[in-house]
């Protein structure tokens, strides 16, 4: 088990550095920083002095290795627009993204798993159906027509909820919650479903054909002949092999909604990373988009390394047969 | 005659299908009596799973049961509906099935699946359950069954995995066992000992089997009596002993005389010419008519009913039926 977890830390280190390789060499190829930072009427020795106070006429390896030192003390640069360093701008705008993928991811796995279950079990009723139809509309139209769609809907022809921003904020320290006023949480329901429908739909139908596969296998045909109730079967004993497979779809997906809400914050103007990268792209932002590369990058190997655990604790012939076979 | 424990009595299952209707099992009769173990051979597809499947009501759908009656101890059992039928299943039949490698829900250990069964049946506490479980482990043959019932299945090799499936399967003391080819996943090895397995498990709770295999080495050695299938039909019936030695059927003999024996030097083992037609073409008349050496007019119209021969026997042919049947 340690070994595991330290060989797939090895591996996340590994990933993280080819990640911080190329944000590197976005600094250093997209657009020049020193001319970025003085502007067009500084003199050649204004831009060597610049260039050696920004270690810019070192080697490049140690270059690189200096960069690398500044991410881990959590030195990301300055932004070129806002001049602020790029930490504290990501950080102030984190908590907003990460709220938002929290409360869609968690309603597309949970409604994901429930209907994908449900389907399965009434593979042939109407409500069935039905679902499978709809689900094909989440699965095939773009992310950013149903956010249109709902704040038409529910924004301004029924204007039961509002169309953009966050609501009011509580500050906890340096999180800002938007859990915990009514505006808040009523401003997180639209851009929730908008940026869930998509992994929602998806969830459910992997659900659904797992499920089917799993019902159809011998040792639940072997549970049916022992006499155990529809109840254990379904829920005990074909649920939990149908999750194995969907644990690793659900956890890059869960990655996908932070990296991914970039177009739903921006629909519904939700001060989140998202949004805030977005601009930085407008503006040729260096620093904020370099930094925000790493940041999804490890936010995708963070939650790979939890699926890995994961898969661990659910399928028990994980546990001893890797570790035996590999060696 | 004391009542059978289960009685079959013109059993048929269909599978309708875009091109028609498939009978797959056509007026199939049998008793299992207390204690007794019935051996079912036949070639593959000839319904013996099936009719193991149908007792405990788990024909895949959409097949279904178009006729007959099955009785457990004279309570009709075909007709139960799904609710009663789970307390059937398990408790009063056990089943084991043909591969232990998919049998056990990987996912949970030995003793999980095996407590679940107790409880769901019997009114026992974890504690209890438990105790039963390691003593079921120990009966089938399981070394250190208290140290490995927390194993999971993938721990255990595939003859363990079948003593485990057969301890799951008398696990709330059934009277009847239906193991459908519970050797034939096996290595050759390991074979003749989960038969013994199973034959001294049984045989120490006074629990019937019906061995369901094409084995005829493991019906001789296992069976009290013999039932021989043919394309959903039942071709004889009969004493193990007698229908070996002297088989009344020409489907039987021919069976019998494609088996290698140590005593015959044969360079070529006899066989039947043709194959078992499939279940959409089977011929009018007797079945077996087109392959059978003994083929007489009226076996290619009508069709033969399974005739009481001596000594207990049952065989559905012509040869046999008392004079007058055919055209009657």
């Amino acid at each position: 088990m340690i070994a595991f977890i330290l060989r797939r830390l090895a591996q996340s280190v590994v990933v993280m550095l080819v990640v911080a390789l190329i944000s590197f060499a976005l600094f250093r190829y997209v657009g020049d920083p020193v001319a970025s930072l003085l502007g067009q009427e500084a003199t050649a020795a204004d831009r060597e002095a610049l260039r050696a106070r920004l270690g810019l006429d070192q080697p490049i390896w140690v270059q690189f290795y200096e960069y690398i030192g500044r991410v881990l003390r959590g030195d990301f640069g300055i932004s070129y627009r806002l001049q602020q360093p790029v930490a504290q701008l990501i950080m102030q705008r984190l908590p907003a993204t990460l709220e938002l993928a929290l409360v869609s991811g968690i309603a597309a796995f949970v409604f994901g798993v429930a209907l994908g279950v449900y389907t399965a079990l009434n593979r042939r009723g109407w409500i069935s159906n039905a679902i499978m139809t709809i689900s094909l509309i989440g699965v095939s139209l773009p992310t950013f027509l149903i956010g249109v769609l709902l704040i038409w809907v529910f924004a301004v022809e029924l204007q039961w909820l509002p169309s953009f921003g966050r609501g009011e904020v509580v500050e906890l320290g340096w999180w800002r919650t938007g859990f915990l006023t009514e505006s808040g949480r009523a401003a997180l329901i639209l851009p929730a479903i908008t940026l869930g429908l998509y992994q929602l739909t998806l969830i459910m139908r992997l659900v659904r054909a797992e499920m089917l596969e799993v019902l159809r296998t011998d040792y639940i045909r072997f549970a049916r002949a022992r006499g155990l109730s529809n109840r254990a079967i379904h829920f005990g004993h074909a649920l939990k092999n149908t999750l194995v497979p969907v644990i690793t779809i659900t956890g890059l997906q869960m990655g996908s909604i932070i990296a991914f809400a970039i177009i739903t914050e921006t629909v519904f103007q939700w001060p989140g990373v998202g949004a805030f990268f977005i601009n930085a792209v407008r503006f040729v932002d260096v620093p904020v988009m370099a930094a925000y590369l790493m940041l999804i990058a490890l936010i995708f190997v963070v939650i790979n390394l939890i699926v890995d655990l994961l898969y661990y604790v659910v399928d028990p012939r994980l546990r001893v047969d890797r570790g035996a076979a590999r060696h | 005659m004391a009542e059978p424990l289960l009685s079959v009595r013109d059993l048929v299952v269909e599978f309708p299908t875009r091109r028609g209707t498939l009978r797959a099992l056509d007026r199939v009769s049998f008793d299992i009596g207390e204690g007794e173990v019935l051996g079912m051979v036949g070639e593959s597809g000839a319904g013996k799973s099936i009719t193991g499947s149908a007792i405990i009501g788990l024909i895949d759908r959409p097949g279904r049961i178009a006729g007959g009656e099955i009785r457990l101890r004279g309570e009709r059992i075909d007709t139960l509906p799904e609710d009663k039928l789970r307390r059937i299943r398990g408790k009063r039949i056990g089943m084991v099935f043909q591969d232990p490698l998919t049998s056990l829900n990987p996912l949970y250990t030995v003793a999980q699946q095996l407590i679940e069964t107790i409880r769901t049946h019997l009114d026992v506490s974890e504690r209890e359950a438990r105790e039963r479980a390691v003593a079921l482990l120990d009966q089938v043959g399981i070394p250190a069954a208290r140290r490995r019932i927390d194993d999971y299945p993938h721990h255990f090799s595939g003859g363990m995995r079948q003593r485990v499936v057969i301890a799951l399967a008398l696990a709330a003391e059934p009277e009847l066992v239906i193991a459908d080819e519970p050797t034939t996943a096996l290595d050759v090895s390991v074979q003749a000992q989960i038969i013994d397995v199973l034959r001294d498990i049984c045989a120490d709770r006074g629990a019937a089997v019906m061995l369901i295999t094409h084995d005829m080495g493991v019906i001789a050695e296992t069976a009290d009596r013999v039932a021989v299938l043919y394309a959903g039909r039942m071709a004889e019936i009969g004493p193990v002993r007698d229908v070996i030695k002297a088989a009344e059927h020409p489907y039987t003999s021919g069976l019998m005389g494609s088996i290698p024996t140590l005593a015959q030097t044969a360079d070529r083992l006899t066989q039947i010419p043709g194959s078992m037609p499939r279940l959409d073409a089977i011929p009018q008349g007797c079945a077996f008519n087109p392959r059978c050496p003994r083929v007489m007019p009226h076996c290619r119209t009508d069709q033969p009913p399974l005739t009481p021969r001596a000594q207990g026997r049952q065989v559905a042919c012509w040869l046999y039926a008392p004079a007058g049947a055919a055209h009657g």
